[in-house]
């Protein structure tokens, strides 16, 4: 067993990742040099994936208020109000690091982290998403990857039996040493019934639930808040292994034990185990407190105090009981064959003391814990501003209805079915809308309700411009939801980036925080939760900054609401928001000219808002027939794509320049489809709200035709967009 | 009069809400929720097994699940000749049980399905599809990672003989590769039944569709056979 003296060098403390000015500060603060245990629970205290200390300057500007949030950042998830009593819990997380070192664990188990920050709460998880990012499809490790991490996220989510109902996947060798695997999570819960962390009351039981602990994960955190190099394969030991049939049952067990009046207060053990969450209680609740380790169920012989406290396996709690209950609370972890053990207890002393074999192992101030954590203002150089480019510097392609086939059934654009046909979209029977939309839908309740969810994020654009980036990462997001007829309501941040040492990288981060911070004061789609993870680089090459944006959207009427197929032969199509101009970094310069210049398209976000307002009033009036929001492609993908879900074709007319046109991803826009008595009256309507409308074409046959320039059928476009990713996994 | 009906939830179990959603709707009755160690059933003419990851299915699907304390009760109750119905993790539990021959295999295609097949109604002459139209094809989803339905050659012959395939995958929509396109069969007797395919997640329009709808108000006797 690794002994609690050994001796604290300077070497040991840069392997728990702190820097020397951060051991003089520990020094300062307990004005001794810490035990070895000491050492290892300041390390995982004070690392940037724990403490924010990078990024917390910079969070603390975003909006996080609005009429209907309960509950903002600081818990383990956001609580937002959708009416008659209910609320939805949730937020994003990512498990980058260790995903690429294990793909199927890691993102098993950072599907199973997101899930039990929910139903901690006191929800139960009622919906999934993730975004994944690899890097290009011809790095030797992209396969590897995509299927491990598809597989793991699938089993995962699928066996603890949530529907997983959205997500986006891409590609680009910015990630080739680096993937980007983030878990979104939604649950529900009644407002009268939300769990914090929070303990309260001196002599108060600590309580352990769920799984053993053993040595899987031990330094997880320090590990995700550092870069990789040649010596990744050695961080495996440092992967959580994942167990979604406990964490089923602890699901189980806690919403029944929650109901008991038991639970004081709950934090589930994620990042840095047994120390963050005891840490987070007694802090939070100002209390001390203290713990016994011989108390506490290991599935390992002989281990160290060190390793209990930072060990991060998976599906375990600690709670704060009522004494009265504890017999109760028992029988219900029994039935659930779970362990439950008395591990500690409150005090009133601010100490958080550990206890191990009769030695005092730790003794450290609980408060200064987290709150002395180091912050940093690091310094940032903002990103130099590119050229937008006019279209007419663009050139245009050879062959339209190639470049248009090849958009829809490429790796980035091709359909996700081969994905997401590995997650159960179905299971709890409440799924409307499952991915491949421009939403997911899931029913809430029996009165007609719903919510939405979409993840966001055009990390290409983020990368040319930083704060447009930002902005548009949540107007995209923001119109997803409005495009199946929800009014969004607030989202969570998964901030993806490089090293915060680096002033340029830094500047992607401040730029980026700027952007989201305007949007969602704009769009009134405050940030109630979220995750940072940085130094998402590999021997000094970082990835393309990648701030996703989870939002969470309510349907009053479930009825009310739009899917992007064209219906019905004969509708009209219509264009709101202008036609496309833009042309710079967009799928169209990157996919058929090869490559990535000039500026993105800047987001008008009051325009965005007048817009999207004006669709939604669509939807919920029944006044529409499909609707789908323009985004990577412009109008010529969204047209392909509306012509695939629906098995039907059209005939539209776009004037010159038709690259610019087709392709352009100027924001702000939606495509609408009317039946044809319905159609004056929208079109006025619009005029009357101020908007730019086009009449552009017509739903019908089985051919997409651009008059003058194109014609492709179909049938076509759907074998081209559903074969791209099978026949990559099939190494074609 | 619709029958009365039960589901067994096993730890691991996550299908069994949706299942009472929908016996609930077709028959108006609330069925009886009964736990993996309980050793009796309550008085009830259908007992279901849901779909889920029973125990994890760390070891073969629905394996230890066949060796819960319920079972020997749901064992007893099908020899008196009583329904019971395993879909999913059910069915697989049904075959690890032997109260239906055969075994469920990893998917053709190793990995995990999630979609909607097409089904057709293969035969009626069992308890369940007895008020169903012969030969009828509907809708219906699958989610599953053990589907791909096997037996030696002897058994197949006796189930295509004894007419005892109550539902095949059709139109080319086998999602695991299950043999003659199986998706569901039954015991000798009629009143045992296995299927992967999940009706009850296609019983209401918000769900997509109602095609799942049939197969319930069949088994449940809501329809006059």
């Amino acid at each position: 067993m690794i002994p609690n003296d050994i001796a604290i060098t300077p070497e040991l403390i840069e392997a728990h990742g702190l820097k020397p000015d951060e051991y003089e500060r520990i020094l300062a603060l307990i004005g001794r040099t810490p035990t070895f245990t000491e050492l290892g629970i300041f390390s995982a205290m004070w690392n940037e994936h724990c403490s924010y200390k990078s990024s917390k300057k910079w969070l603390k500007t975003l909006p996080t208020t609005g009429p209907r949030v309960i509950l903002g950042p600081g818990e383990n998830a956001g609580v937002v109000d959708i009416g008659d009593g209910e609320a939805v819990v949730f937020k994003m997380e990512s498990h980058n690091h260790p995903s690429y070192i294990e793909p199927y664990q890691g993102a098993a188990t950072g599907v199973g982290g997101i899930l039990r920050d929910v139903f901690t709460m006191g929800a139960r998880p009622i919906a999934a998403m993730n975004a994944l990012r690899f890097g290009a499809p011809d790095h030797s490790r992209t396969r590897h990857l995509v299927s491990g991490v598809v597989a793991g996220v699938g089993g995962y989510g699928n066996s603890f039996g949530v529907p997983t109902v959205g997500g986006e996947v891409e590609f680009h060798a910015r990630y080739n040493g680096n993937c980007l695997v983030n878990a979104f999570a939604a649950g529900l819960l009644r407002t009268d019934g939300i769990f914090l962390s929070k303990a309260e009351g001196v002599g108060l039981p600590v309580v352990y639930l769920g799984a053993k602990t053993g040595r899987d994960g031990v330094g997880g955190a320090t590990m995700a808040s550092a870069e990789f190099d040649e010596t990744i394969e050695e961080k495996r030991p440092t992967v959580q292994v994942g167990d979604p049939f406990t964490e089923k049952c602890l699901l189980e067990a806690c919403l029944e034990l929650m109901k008991t009046g038991a639970v004081v207060a709950i934090q589930d053990m994620g990042a840095a185990g047994l120390t963050c969450s005891a840490v987070e209680m007694g802090a939070k609740g100002n209390l001390g407190v203290t713990l016994e380790l011989d108390q506490v169920p290991v599935r390992e012989e002989r281990m160290s105090a060190y390793e209990m406290m930072l060990s991060e396996s998976q599906e375990r709690m600690l709670m704060v009981l009522r004494p009265d209950k504890e017999a109760e609370a028992k029988e219900i972890f029994r039935k659930w064959g779970l362990d439950f053990a008395i591990v500690g207890v409150t005090t009133d002393t601010l100490r958080f003391i550990v206890n191990h074999q009769g030695e005092t192992v730790a003794d450290l101030p609980i408060k200064e814990l987290g709150d002395e954590a180091p912050e940093y203002d690091r310094p940032w150089s903002p990103s130099p501003k590119l050229e937008t480019l006019p279209a007419s510097r663009i050139a245009e392609p050879d062959d339209y209805a190639a470049a248009l086939s090849t958009l829809v059934g490429n790796a980035n654009g091709g359909s996700r079915r081969w994905v997401y046909e590995q997650y159960d979209t179905l299971v709890q029977g409440n799924t409307v809308a499952s991915p491949g939309g421009d939403a997911g839908i899931v029913r809430v309740g029996d009165a007609g309700k719903a919510l939405a969810f979409s993840v966001d994020v055009t990390p290409r654009y983020v990368g040319a411009d930083p704060f447009e980036g930002g902005k548009q990462a949540v107007a995209e997001c923001w119109r997803n939801l409005t495009a199946v007829g929800a009014e969004p309501l607030a989202s969570t941040d998964n901030l993806n980036f490089g090293n915060p040492e680096r002033p340029e990288i830094m500047g992607q981060l401040v730029e980026a925080i700027k952007g989201i911070g305007a949007a969602c004061e704009a769009l009134e789609m405050p940030i109630v939760s979220g995750n940072v993870s940085l130094y998402n680089e590999t021997s000094g090459e970082a990835i393309l900054p990648t701030p996703a944006i989870g939002g969470v959207g309510l349907l009053d009427d479930v009825n009310a609401r739009a899917s992007l197929a064209f219906a019905n032969d004969g509708d009209i199509i219509a264009l709101i928001g202008g036609h496309g101009t833009h042309l710079g970094q967009s799928t169209y310069q990157r996919d058929i000219l090869g490559r990535e210049e000039g500026a993105p398209p800047p987001v008008d976000l009051a325009a965005e808002k007048r817009r999207g307002d004006f669709v939604r009033s669509l939807i919920r009036a029944g006044r529409v027939t499909a609707v789908h929001d323009l985004s990577d492609g412009g109008l010529g993908v969204a047209l392909a794509e509306m012509a695939i879900a629906g098995a039907r074709g059209c005939t539209v007319e776009v004037p010159a320049p038709a690259h610019a046109t087709l392709f352009g991803e100027d924001q702000g826009r939606y495509v609408l489809t009317i039946a044809p008595d319905r159609v004056a009256g929208v079109l006025e309507d619009a005029l009357d709200a101020g908007l730019e409308v086009a009449e552009i074409g017509k739903v019908g046959g089985e051919s997409l035709t651009v008059e003058d320039i194109l014609t492709i059928s179909v049938a076509k476009l759907d074998e081209s967009h559903e074969n791209w990713f099978p026949n990559y996994m099939a190494g074609a | 009069m619709p029958m009365k009906s039960a589901v067994i939830t096993f730890p691991g179990s996550n299908r069994e809400r949706d299942m009472m959603y929908a016996l609930e709707l077709t028959s108006g009755i609330a069925p009886v929720s009964v736990w993996h160690a309980d050793t009796t059933l309550p008085d009830v003419d259908l007992v279901v097994l849901p779909g889920g990851f029973s125990y994890g299915d760390y070891l073969r699907s629905g394996a230890i699940a066949a060796r819960a304390p319920i079972m020997d009760a749901v064992r007893d109750f099908a020899e008196k000749g009583r329904l019971v119905l395993g879909v999913c993790n059910g069915f697989q539990m049904l075959t690890e049980t032997g109260l239906l021959p055969g075994a469920l295999m990893r998917n053709a295609g190793l990995t995990f399905v999630c979609r909607e097949v097409m089904l057709e109604t293969a035969s009626t002459a069992n308890r369940f599809t007895d008020g169903m139209a012969r030969g009828a094809v509907w809708r219906c989803p699958v989610a599953h990672h053990d589907g791909n339905y096997f037996a030696d050659t002897d058994t197949i012959q006796a189930l295509e003989d004894e007419d005892r395939v109550a539902f095949r995958y059709a139109r080319g929509t086998n999602p695991n590769g299950s043999i003659n396109d199986i998706a569901g069969i039954t015991n000798k007797r009629g009143n045992v039944l296995g299927m992967m395919p999940h009706p009850e997640n296609l019983v209401d329009p918000l769900q997509g569709g109602i095609d799942g709808r049939a197969f319930f108000e069949s088994a449940l006797g809501t329809v006059a056979a």
